[in-house]
């Protein structure tokens, strides 16, 4: 740890090549956010994750997630300031994703309970902030099946070209960190329908559960070098088979 | 063609060209730039070639088509050497009569010379023109006098010696003669180039890039354009210069699929810089390696923004990073990257070739060197002006401008493009250079300068603005994004009649938090239009707001047309109206029916006897 910095003055230590909200969370300092996610590089989205910070004399705001930690940085979490443009934010969230309970929640407690803005109409996903999670997990996991389409208020976030793309296996990742679970999925026994394209269930060879997709089973194998029947019999039976076995020689 | 091998071969081949045209000779320039290809320069030209042909003169004169000369609302322009005399708005029909008189015998035809709209005096050559007159014109001097289409042009007057010098001087001398000449960079921001260079200059590891910036997105500006299509090889060798000084043997050029013209010169310009040696491995016979690509842009607004046109240059979508790290430590895939915009690059051959000291004396104290403004909008005289730093507003309105048309009165004049400020009569004697700018509220931006007069309502305008940018956000930032959609929508509220103070409060609020809390300059700036009007002419705000009225009557849901007393009854505000709702019998007072009434303004255009109010 070569760095140090302070946060709401308490000297803390950082790796370099950190950002300042994941040292903040190490170190137990909340600062709250929508749009980060660790695995996958921060873009400074949702501008929730604002602080104050004050280095080589200048004193600015800044997003935390992609701000990188640098020695003799000082960084505020909370200031009425901060606390003001975080609340002017959610404000502008809420309006687009009014059925979010976790962006209802996190606007309250700033105080934030109405938003004066009109419900965006025109948003091609209902509930979307934006934000690109989906679509930067879905590249980061090699699929490459979602893309930012349009620019400005028309922005918003699909399969490339609008038409359902042939990368998605259907793994429903996007699904998994959408910060306002807004991706839809509908999972039947023995299909899954995501991004408008309909994907077959592989099926447990012993309870007739869905496993995953075929897609995502051929696109699993080929990149993790499992063998062949790893995905032929589902997780709560593999467990089940282990307890059993593990339970006779026990006995 | 052979590459020169070292710069005596420039310098030959500079005496060779300058020697196979006698001083004195008989030439025509005919602007070819955008403006004057719009006029119809190109089948002016044409017109000459042909009537040259005719009358035997095609091989004794010599017909050039230029860069723009700025002055494009006269446009077509046509010079005429060794006189120099302009004309303005030349017509293919007026080609048999000029060959005739003009270059056969030297006669000037008044009727094509620039004439003051206020006095009617009339002016026979550039230098005379007040238009012209009260301008420096460094960057912009030889977009008249060159030919962009062919190098020679350029080498014969005085073109790449500056490079040769540069080379005998080394980089370190080179890079120290830039920070000496404290060139801020001319795309927007003012950042000082010399300490970019350096910073470049000085990363560790072999390969670098350098990049121009032509990205030129702002509504109303064309100085970029203007430069790269008037004289693409001053820019060349500034990146050529600059590359030398940081080490780096790749370039590009960012610039939009709408500038074609731009684009086909610089392509054929590189072409023969790389033909005469200029470009490529071992220029002008030094171990110096430099090459130049053209990186064609979609035309996204953003994309000027450096770390958004980096990736862009990358193929990946344009979207602006967090910096730092600035582009000259990691830039284009990763390595260190020096951007400069256009007009910035063609400064540095002139920084180069006549010293620092020189460029120093131009300008003010912070702000050196001189500027191209595109001066636009209700003013008499539009087109690029390049004035020194530190000329006053005023000066360049009303001195350069020639003042607002039809006797109306200034109201305002918006500086720095979609997200500069508009700054009041007030302060149109403040001094035109980065800093006062930024501290008045507005900024120089690449360098679009709109005059507003009288009839200009400034919440339409902030309305324009914001609905400009909120479409050239990229869309990442809330704040940028979902805040200027906001602050759009408010805005054309209260211009549409639904205005209340709370909405106004609220416009304030927002504004302070899409400037605070956007990741770049676009969304840190964007607010500059409607902040600026509102610290400006919140009078303005409060009279569409309180008492529903739109004081310059141009937002159509706050005022009314109405016939009064002077009306003779005419009928031609009847016959022009779209709606056909003026009624009244011939010779009598007519009435306009306010129900279909789509307020057009139409019979208020049409009507001479000044009968029709606006309320």
């Amino acid at each position: 740890m070569s760095i140090r910095l302070t946060i709401d003055d308490v000297e803390v230590k950082a790796e370099p090549g950190e950002y300042v909200l994941a040292v903040a969370r190490r170190e137990g300092f909340a600062i709250p956010s929508l749009c980060h996610h660790e695995s996958v590089a921060p873009i400074g989205a949702c501008r929730v994750c604002l602080v104050q910070v004050t280095f080589g004399g200048k004193t600015t705001l800044s997003t935390s997630c992609n701000m990188l930690a640098e020695e003799g940085l000082q960084v505020v979490t909370d200031t009425p300031e901060v606390r003001a443009h975080r609340a002017m934010n959610l404000e502008l969230l809420l309006a687009r994703a009014p059925g979010s309970a976790r962006v209802r929640e996190m606007a309250r407690q700033y105080g934030v309970t109405r938003t004066r803005f009109p419900q965006v109409a025109e948003s091609a996903l209902a509930n979307c902030i934006l934000c690109e999670l989906c679509m930067r997990v879905c590249s980061r996991l090699g699929h490459d099946a979602l893309s930012a389409i349009g620019r400005g208020d028309k922005k918003r976030i699909g399969p490339p070209f609008g038409t359902p793309s042939e990368r998605c296996v259907g793994c429903a990742s996007c699904r998994s960190v959408c910060p306002t679970a807004c991706v839809f999925v509908r999972d039947t026994a023995t299909s899954r329908t995501i991004w408008g394209k309909t994907f077959e269930f592989v099926l447990c060879k012993n309870c007739g559960a869905p496993v995953l997709t075929r897609e995502h089973r051929q696109h699993a194998l080929a990149h993790a070098g499992l063998p062949e029947d790893y995905y032929d019999v589902c997780e709560p039976c593999k467990q089940a088979d282990a307890a059993g076995r593990f339970a006779n020689v026990v006995w | 063609m052979t590459a020169f091998a070292s710069s005596k071969d420039l310098d030959a081949y500079r005496e060779k060209v300058v020697k196979s045209r006698p001083k004195g000779r008989r030439e025509i320039a005919v602007c070819a730039g955008t403006g004057c290809k719009a006029f119809g320069s190109f089948r002016l030209l044409d017109a000459f070639r042909d009537e040259l042909a005719v009358q035997g003169l095609d091989k004794k004169i010599v017909l050039r088509p230029t860069g723009c000369h700025g002055f494009c609302e006269r446009g077509p322009l046509v010079l005429f050497f060794p006189e120099e005399t302009l004309y303005q708005r030349v017509k293919p029909a007026d080609v048999k009569e000029i060959v005739e008189r003009t270059v056969k015998k030297g006669e000037v035809l008044e009727r094509l010379l620039v004439e003051d709209p206020a006095t009617g005096k009339k002016f026979r050559t550039e230098k005379e023109v007040p238009f012209y007159k009260h301008q420096r014109r460094l960057v912009l001097k030889n977009n008249g006098l060159i030919n962009p289409n062919t190098i020679d042009d350029y080498i014969a007057i005085g073109g790449y010696s500056a490079l040769a010098k540069a080379l005998m001087m080394g980089p370190e001398a080179v890079l120290a003669e830039v920070k000496k000449a404290d060139l801020r960079g001319r795309g927007g921001a003012g950042f000082p180039a010399g300490k970019k260079w350096e910073v470049c200059r000085s990363q560790p590891g072999d390969t670098k890039y350098i990049v121009c910036n032509a990205d030129e997105g702002d509504p109303g500006a064309f100085m970029d354009r203007s430069v790269i299509e008037g004289n693409p090889h001053s820019v060349i060798e500034g990146m050529i210069i600059g590359a030398f000084a940081m080490g780096a043997h790749e370039g590009f050029v960012y610039v939009r699929q709408e500038y074609p013209l731009a684009v086909e010169r610089l392509v054929l310009a590189l072409l023969h810089a790389r033909e005469h040696g200029l470009l490529g491995k071992g220029i002008l016979g030094s171990g110096f390696a430099f090459d130049i690509k053209v990186k064609r842009g979609g035309g996204a607004f953003v994309c000027g923004e450096e770390s958004a046109l980096i990736a862009s240059i990358e193929g990946r979508r344009g979207v602006p990073r967090r910096r730092p790290p600035y582009p000259a430590v990691s830039g284009l895939w990763g390595k260190p990257t020096n951007i400069n915009n256009v007009e910035t690059w063609a400064n540095v051959p002139l920084i180069v070739g006549n010293g620092a000291d020189w460029f120093r004396g131009i300008g003010t104290d912070g702000s050196k060197g001189t500027k191209i403004f595109s001066l636009v909008g209700k003013v008499n005289n539009t087109g690029l002006v390049e004035v020194p730093m530190g000329m006053t507003l005023r000066e360049v309105i009303f001195d350069i401008g020639g003042g607002i048309p039809k006797g109306k009165k200034f109201k305002a004049v918006q500086t720095g493009g979609p997200s500069g400020g508009c700054l009041p009569e007030s302060k149109l004697d403040i001094p035109v250079d980065f800093d006062t700018l930024v501290r008045e509220g507005a900024m120089m931006g690449s360098g679009g300068m709109i005059v507003m007069d009288e009839n200009t309502c400034m919440l339409d305008v902030a309305r324009y603005f914001l609905g400009f940018l909120k479409s050239e956000s990229c869309g990442n930032c809330t704040s940028c994004r979902d805040g200027l959609m906001r602050l759009h929508a408010l805005v054309a509220d209260i211009c549409e009649g639904r205005g209340t103070e709370q909405k106004l409060a609220l416009v304030e609020e927002l504004a302070a938090t899409v400037k605070a809390s956007s990741l770049c300059a676009l969304g840190g700036t964007s607010v500059n239009p409607v902040q600026s009007t509102i610290r400006h002419f919140r009078d303005e705000y409060m009279a569409h707001i309180r008492d529903r009225k739109c004081p310059a009557h141009v937002c159509k849901a706050l005022i009314t047309y109405s016939v009064n007393e002077k009306c003779n009854g005419c009928h031609v505000c009847a016959r022009q109206c779209p709606q056909k709702c003026i009624a009244g019998e011939m010779k009598g007072m007519h009435t306009i029916d306010q129900q279909k009434c789509i307020k057009c303004g139409i019979c208020n255009d049409v009507c001479r006897f000044d009968s029709i109010s606006v309320a």
